[in-house]
C-alpha cells in the first residue's frame, strides 16, 4: 500500500510488561476511510495496541506509523488528527455537556469562539442538543458515550480510535452508537475499534484482525473469514449427553466443537443431523448461519467470553 | 536527556494554560466553600496562638508575637494549600478521575499537564496566603503594601510545595501514603523553619539543617516583607526556592512517565 493511503501501519510490533508478552510480532495496516476491528477476548492485548498507536506505550520492537507520523517519536503530531474514545469514560463529571467540549477543545489550542462555533453540530451529531447545559453526572451511560464521541470529534480528526466503544451499554444505546459510527465512515473518517462483541465487529468493520494472547490469529473481511474458516451452517445443540451426541452426529458433521455445555456442529446439510436428533427428549437444537463467534471458536477451541 | 524523556517535556510555553483553565473552571463552581475551607485553619491558628501565646511570649524579634506569627502563617498556608491541592485534587485527576488520561490523548504532553497543575496549585497558594495577609492587614498586624511585596514569594512557595508534592503523588500507590509526607515532612518543617518561633531557639546543629529547608527560605523572605524590613541574602533564598521548584518538576515528570506511559 502507498503510504498516503495508509492511516495506521504496525510492523513487527512486540511488547512485554515484565516477563509477560502482551503483543507478539504484530503487523497490520489500516487504509484511510476503512473501519478496522481488533477483535479478541479480554487480555488479548487490544487496549495495549490502542495505547501504543497513541504513543502512550512504546513498543519494545517494531515500527508504528499513524497518519504518516512515526509513533511514538512523533505521536504528538499524529494525535492532533486523532480522536480517542477510551474504554472507560473520562469525562468531567462536574461540568456540563457544553463545558466538557469547551475544556477539551482548549487542549487542542482551539479558541472559545471556535469551540462554540463547532459545538452545536457536534451535540446534534451526538443527539445531545437538549442536554448542552446538563451536568455529565446526570447523563445516562449511552449519553456519556455519545458525549465522549462528540468530544473525540472536536479537533475534526481524520482517525478515530475507539477502545470497546459499546461495552456496558444496553442494546438500544449500542445500536445508536453503531448508527453514528456508520455516519462517520460515510463522511470518510477512518476508525480503529477494539471490541469483544462479534456482532459489533461483523456489523461495522470492513476488515478485522482476530487476536488471542497478543498474537494475530486471523485477518480479513468478516464475510471472508467466516467463509474461509466455517463456510457451512451451524447447529447449536444442548441439553443432552454431549459425548454420546458427538458420536451420533459425527458422520454427518464437517466439524464439531464443544464449549461448556453446548455442542457446535458445522455441517453442509444440517437437516441430516437433525433427522438423527429427532425424538430425543430434553434436547434443544438451534440452527443458524455461521458468524465470527464460530471463527473464534474454530481458531482457539474456546468461546470468547462475553 | 534521551529522546523518550524529551517527548514528555512541555511541548511549548503555553500548552499548560489549558490545564490551568480546566482547574479554574472546576474551582469556580465551588469557590466560596473552597476559600472558607482554606482560610479557617490558618486564621484559627493565627488568632488562637497569636493572642493566647502572645500574652505569654510578649515581643519577638522586636515585634508583637502575633505580627511575627502572621508572616509564618502566610508561608505555612501557601505551603499547605499547594500541597493539599496537589496531593488530593491532582492525584484524583491523575488516578481515579482519569482526567490526565483524557488530556494525554490530545496534543498536550505529560510535562504540559504537570506544569499546568503546578501553576494552578501555586495560584491557590497565592489566594490563601494573600487572604491571611489581608486578615493581618485589616487587624493592623501588617501594612497593606507589604502584602504585595510578599506575593511573589507566596507564589514561589506554592510552586515549590506543589512540585515536591508532585514527586509524592508520582510515587504513592494510593491516598493512604500521603499522611507520611504530611506528618513526617510538613509538620516538622512548620516548627523547624521559623514559622511559629524564631529558629534561634533551636539547638545549633538543627539551625543549620533547618536553614536548608524550603519553608525556611520562604519564611526568611515573607517575614521581612511583611514587617517591612530588609531581607538578608534574598537572592540566595530565591535561588534555593527556584531549585526546590524546578528539580522536583523534572523528577516527577520522569516518574509519571514511568507510571503512566510505559
Amino acid at each position: 500500500m502507498n503510504m498516503s493511503t495508509v492511516a495506521i501501519d504496525f510492523s513487527g510490533v512486540k511488547k512485554s510488561f515484565g516477563d509477560k508478552l502482551i503483543v507478539n510480532d504484530l503487523s497490520f495496516s489500516v487504509a484511510r476511510g476503512e473501519c478496522f476491528g481488533l477483535l479478541g477476548p479480554n487480555g488479548a492485548g487490544k487496549s495495549t495496541i490502542a495505547r501504543m498507536l497513541l504513543g502512550m506505550i512504546s513498543p519494545d520492537v517494531g515500527e508504528i506509523t499513524v497518519l504518516d507520523e512515526p509513533v511514538p517519536s512523533r505521536a504528538r503530531a499524529a494525535r492532533v488528527r486523532v480522536g480517542v474514545v477510551p474504554q472507560f469514560d473520562n469525562l468531567e463529571n462536574e461540568f456540563t455537556v457544553l463545558e466538557n467540549l469547551l475544556v477539551f477543545g482548549r487542549y487542542f489550542g482551539m479558541s472559545a469562539r471556535k469551540i462554540e462555533a463547532v459545538a452545536p453540530s457536534l451535540l446534534e451529531f451526538a443527539r445531545l442538543e437538549a442536554k448542552a447545559d446538563v451536568r455529565v453526572s446526570k447523563l445516562s451511560g449511552g449519553m456519556k458515550r455519545r458525549l465522549t464521541l462528540a468530544r473525540a470529534l472536536i479537533n475534526d480528526p481524520h482517525l478515530l480510535v475507539m477502545d470497546e466503544p459499546t461495552t456496558g451499554l444496553d442494546p438500544h444505546a449500542r445500536h445508536l452508537i453503531w448508527e453514528r459510527l456508520r455516519v462517520l465512515l460515510a463522511r470518510g473518517k477512518t476508525i480503529l475499534l477494539t471490541t469483544h462483541f462479534m456482532e459489533e465487529a461483523e456489523r461495522l468493520c470492513d476488515r478485522l484482525c482476530v487476536l488471542e494472547s497478543g498474537c494475530k490469529i486471523a485477518e480479513g473481511k468478516p464475510d471472508a473469514l467466516i467463509d474461509e474458516h466455517i463456510g457451512c451452517n451451524v447447529l447449536e445443540i444442548y441439553g443432552g449427553d454431549l459425548h454420546q451426541l458427538q458420536e451420533l452426529i459425527r458422520p454427518y458433521a464437517r466439524h464439531i466443537e464443544v464449549s461448556g455445555e453446548t455442542l457446535f456442529c458445522y455441517a453442509q446439510y444440517p437437516e441430516q443431523v437433525c433427522v438423527h436428533l429427532r425424538g430425543r427428549a430434553g434436547l434443544r437444537v438451534l440452527q443458524r448461519p455461521p458468524n465470527l463467534e464460530d471463527v473464534f471458536l474454530r481458531l482457539t477451541g474456546r468461546e470468547m467470553e462475553k | 536527556m534521551n529522546e523518550s524523556y524529551a517527548s514528555v517535556m512541555p511541548a511549548n510555553a503555553y500548552n499548560w494554560i489549558a490545564v490551568w483553565r480546566r482547574n479554574f473552571m472546576a474551582w469556580r463552581k465551588v469557590a466560596l466553600a473552597s476559600i472558607l475551607g482554606n482560610l479557617a485553619d490558618p486564621i484559627t491558628n493565627l488568632f488562637g496562638l497569636g493572642f493566647g501565646l502572645g500574652l505569654i511570649v510578649g515581643q519577638v524579634e522586636g515585634t508583637s508575637y502575633i505580627a511575627f506569627l502572621a508572616a509564618g502563617m502566610v508561608a505555612v498556608s501557601a505551603m499547605t494549600s499547594a500541597t493539599f491541592e496537589t496531593l488530593y485534587a491532582a492525584f484524583a485527576r491523575m488516578d481515579a478521575k482519569r482526567t490526565w488520561e483524557a488530556i494525554l490523548s490530545t496534543q498536550l504532553t505529560l510535562g504540559d499537564i504537570v506544569l499546568g497543575e503546578l501553576v494552578w496549585a501555586a495560584s491557590k497558594s497565592v489566594l490563601a496566603g494573600t487572604a491571611i495577609g489581608i486578615v493581618a492587614a485589616t487587624t493592623g498586624y501588617t501594612s497593606w503594601p507589604s502584602i504585595l511585596y510578599a506575593m511573589p514569594t507566596i507564589a514561589l512557595t506554592g510552586l515549590v510545595f506543589a512540585s515536591l508534592a508532585m514527586v509524592v503523588i508520582s510515587l504513592a500507590p494510593s491516598y493512604d501514603y500521603f499522611v507520611f509526607y504530611q506528618t513526617l515532612v510538613l509538620t516538622p518543617m512548620v516548627f523547624l523553619c521559623g514559622a511559629v518561633f524564631p529558629t534561634s531557639q533551636l539547638p545549633g546543629s538543627f539551625q543549620h539543617a533547618a536553614a536548608m529547608l524550603p519553608l525556611a527560605h520562604s519564611v526568611d523572605l515573607i517575614r521581612p516583607a511583611m514587617l517591612e524590613r530588609g531581607a538578608d541574602s534574598a537572592a540566595l533564598h530565591v535561588g534555593a526556592l527556584c531549585v526546590y521548584a524546578v528539580l522536583p518538576f523534572f523528577a516527577s515528570t520522569a516518574l509519571f512517565q514511568r507510571r503512566l506511559l510505559r
